[in-house]
């Protein structure tokens, strides 16, 4: 206190340590990108590993005799698939590239990548080098890892069928209640309302398959027939998404329908428009943009979501259009092979990163639209 | 633009129509309520029931009470152990650890286990077993006529506080719950000050109008959107596979050669969990800290404070009961969260606690997850009283939650 003004030292010093502090910040704040690279980089490599594997497919075309390390030349029975020129091919553990094929013969370039030409007794099968391609992987319709049959329209296709029921569901419904929320109810049973629907948001997605397999299965099945409906089905999983996401789709509607100024309502009135009108034919079209920024982003959710389809949806993939048959999702299936004792070297492995990237790339590409879409319905506003 | 005229001069049609609109909206907010009830309604009428069990040897023919079975006579459970066991057992048993000395609880739980062999045939939910109580004990005295008809608490203390089993009768919850506690843990610990220092830098430090901080923005934004099980897939390839040195504790070694889990840890599991909640800490810690009125940085920085000071010293303990509630809503989250855990390896089967953050580990979710997934209907009453335990759980760390946020506006009106 006996300090006096001359005596306190008011000029300017470094001040190291809040640089420091910021620097700290900075970082957490980059920790995120860093994530998001780390998901692609793992992904796409991931990806690349399951491409570019080979996939050796047995030909049923044994060595017609013993064959020396030094021979170029392979004798082969006739029977068994073709094989072309330049194809690479399996004996035993060496890898060979086939020069010229003949029917009974094939010159051979021998000891690819790292083998050692060895000798091959005569009846050992020859095995053809096969990969994913691409256009397999997106156009195929079985997926069957066992035989090296890798199309995920069948995965696609169930996650797209589950999506689209539970949006059937959670449309009307989400909307209907934002509706409700926002335009009806009086503030005191918005108190009541709202802390039912964060409840409803919040229960575990593994208790609503629960829910599916044990309360809307049966119940679907007693009301169209266990003939018509298995025990495992798109219908159900669907149906509790929906539920999932119906307080996502109610609370991003009502926020959009609040945001619409009230003088829109009070003009609507003064022209005679009762409530519905003016709620439907005035709130929701200037709301519009918001309404469809939640609804994409709660097909986003569906399609991300996993315990549901696992549980309820049935293990499996199967090309069906039937939404009362099981099948497997692309989430769901990606759940049930790494829920066993997953090898790191096998094609299953580099298989749940190819589905994880298609995965990912849908719900980016359906998120940044939705935010998109968000950023532009602010400016109207504003 | 082109108005279409869309007058209808028919008033009473017009506001029946109004009418029928309201009762359709407060309809579809019921089937919300009611979609909610029938969820409860499920689990608790699953949690509890009658069942038919079957013994070896029945309670009753050797005068014991099931409820109070560890307050028997300690020379009625050894006599009883002694007369039922085979040989053989009885000396293996005696070999481990003498009969003798093990506790009362223990030998009941040997009489329970190895002479009694209670065994589960069938089960009905709560309603039907209160309703048609008599049809049942018809029902299991015409297909099972040595069975004893019971009522269960498939939910009880016993649950809680005991090891998974193969026997549903016996199996409990209590690897899973603490499974459970050591992931929001290391969950917490990872998420909660990297998520507020990141909040802290986009809300008071970053400038708005520079590329890289916009670009941080709406990363975070995404990543709150990406699914679940792609963050598995994350922690599977970089924490299990990548880092499996440090994330199976063998670096520090920790663990002793053969029981390693292989990178498949409980802290891979907190970790991968960590990066999910990640973007909601940071999303709802910014919330929290623009909430904070200028006026009282304004304040802090006329009275000659640096920036950090005014952070640390006005603008955090302002925002921290919004950072709070918002990390434990978040927290919820991963306390719920399945499909990312079994991606990354949760062990389906374990019977020891965890013990470190290099345990092989399973937690709730996962659990209800396994029994749902049983054929045996048994395993269903199980994941019913599992599922409630989690969402009691989950209710009570909400509702700290509100407490917080409810206490704080308190404070602030006075």
């Amino acid at each position: 206190m006996a300090q006096t003004l001359s005596s306190v030292d008011l000029r300017g010093r470094p001040r190291r340590r809040e640089g420091l502090i910021q620097v700290l910040l900075l970082a957490s704040g980059l920790l995120s990108i860093l994530v998001t690279l780390g998901i692609v980089y793992e992904l796409v490599k991931g990806a690349m590993g399951f491409f570019t594997r080979p996939l050796w497919e047995d030909t049923n075309k044994p060595l017609a005799a013993d064959v020396a390390p030094s021979d170029t030349v392979l004798p082969v029975r006739p029977e068994g698939a073709a094989i072309p020129e330049g194809a690479i091919i399996r004996v035993d553990e060496e890898i060979m590239r086939v020069q010229r094929a003949e029917e009974t013969a094939l010159q051979v370039e021998r000891g690819l990548r790292g083998t050692q030409p060895a000798a091959h007794p005569a009846g050992v099968d020859i095995f053809l080098e096969d990969r994913v391609s691409l256009w397999e992987f997106f156009t195929g319709t079985r997926w069957i890892p066992q035989a090296g049959e890798f199309g995920i329209l069948p995965l696609v296709n169930a996650t797209f069928i589950v999506s689209a029921i539970a949006m059937l569901v959670a449309l009307p419904l989400g909307l209907a209640i934002a509706i409700y929320l926002s335009e009806y109810a009086s503030p005191r049973v918005n108190n009541v309302l709202k802390p039912l629907l964060e409840i409803l948001a919040g229960v575990p997605t593994v208790v609503y398959g629960y829910f599916a397999l044990t309360f809307v299965t049966p119940l679907l099945r007693r009301l169209l027939g266990p003939d018509v409906v298995d025990i495992y089905n798109m219908a159900s999983a669907g149906i509790v998404v929906g539920i999932l996401v119906t307080p996502l789709v109610a609370s991003m509607s009502e926020d959009a329908l609040r945001a619409v100024p009230r003088s829109l309502r009070e003009a609507a009135y003064a022209l005679g428009a009762t409530k519905l009108e003016t709620a439907l034919q005035v709130v929701v079209p200037a709301a519009f943009s918001g309404l469809a920024a939640a609804f994409i982003v709660a097909v986003s959710r569906a399609i991300g979501e996993t315990m549901i389809v696992a549980l309820a949806a049935g293990a499996g993939p199967n090309f069906t259009f039937n939404p009362f048959e099981a099948a497997e999702t692309m989430t769901g299936h990606i759940v049930r092979i790494s829920g066993g004792d997953l090898s790191y070297d096998s094609i299953d492995y580099n298989s749940i990163f190819a589905i994880g990237l298609v995965l990912f790339l849908i719900t980016l590409v359906l998120n940044t639209l939705s935010q998109r879409i968000v950023a532009r319905f602010r400016e109207v506003y504003e | 633009m082109s108005v279409r005229p869309r007058f209808d001069p028919n008033r009473a049609a017009r506001h029946r129509r109004a009418r029928i609109g309201m009762v359709v909206f407060q309809l579809a907010t019921l089937v919300g309520i009611v979609v909610l009830m029938a969820l409860l309604y499920n689990i608790i009428n699953n949690a509890f029931g009658l069942a038919a069990i079957e013994y070896r040897i029945y309670p009753a023919t050797l005068g014991l009470d099931l409820e109070t079975l560890p307050q028997t006579p300690r020379e009625r459970l050894l006599e009883i152990l002694e007369t039922h066991l085979s040989p053989g057992l009885r000396r293996s048993l005696e070999r481990t650890r003498p009969l003798t000395q093990r506790s009362n609880e223990e030998l009941a739980a040997l009489v329970l286990e190895r002479v009694l062999q209670p065994k589960v045939l069938d089960t009905w939910p709560l309603v039907p077993s209160l309703l048609h109580t008599q049809d049942i004990v018809a029902e299991v005295h015409a297909r099972f006529p040595q069975a004893e008809v019971r009522w269960v608490r498939w939910l009880n203390t016993r649950f809680l506080t005991r090891p998974q089993s193969s026997a549903p009768l016996r199996a409990g919850v209590r690897t899973a719950i603490l499974g459970s506690l050591w992931l929001v843990v290391i969950t917490a610990a990872t998420a909660l000050p990297l998520g507020v220092a990141a909040a802290i830098y986009l809300e008071e430090y970053a400038r708005k109008d520079r590329w890289y901080n916009r670009l941080i923005q709406v990363n975070i934004n995404n990543l709150a959107g990406v699914p679940s099980i792609i963050y598995g897939i994350l922690g599977l390839a970089i924490f299990v596979r990548a880092l499996e040195p440090l994330t199976s504790g063998a670096v520090f070694g920790a663990v002793a050669e053969g029981v390693t889990a292989n990178g498949r840890t409980v802290l891979s599991g907190g970790l991968t969990l960590g990066l999910l909640v990640l973007p909601i800490v940071i999303i709802n810690a910014q919330e929290a800290l623009r909430a904070v009125p200028n006026s009282l940085r304004e304040a802090a920085y006329a009275l000659g404070a640096t920036k950090w000071q005014v952070v640390w010293h006005h603008v955090l303990p302002e925002a921290l009961p919004g950072i709070m509630t918002g990390t434990i809503l978040a927290l919820s989250r991963a306390l719920g969260e399945t499909a990312p855990l079994v991606v990354v390896g949760a062990s389906t089967f374990i019977t020891f606690d965890p013990v470190h953050p290099f345990s092989k580990f399973t937690a709730l979710p996962i659990q209800i997850y396994q029994w749902t997934a049983r054929p045996q209907p048994v395993f269903r009453n199980l994941a019913a009283a599992a599922s409630l335990t989690l969402l009691l759980l989950l209710f009570l760390s909400n509702g700290i939650a509100v407490y917080i946020r409810h206490r704080a506006r308190q404070r602030r009106l006075v």
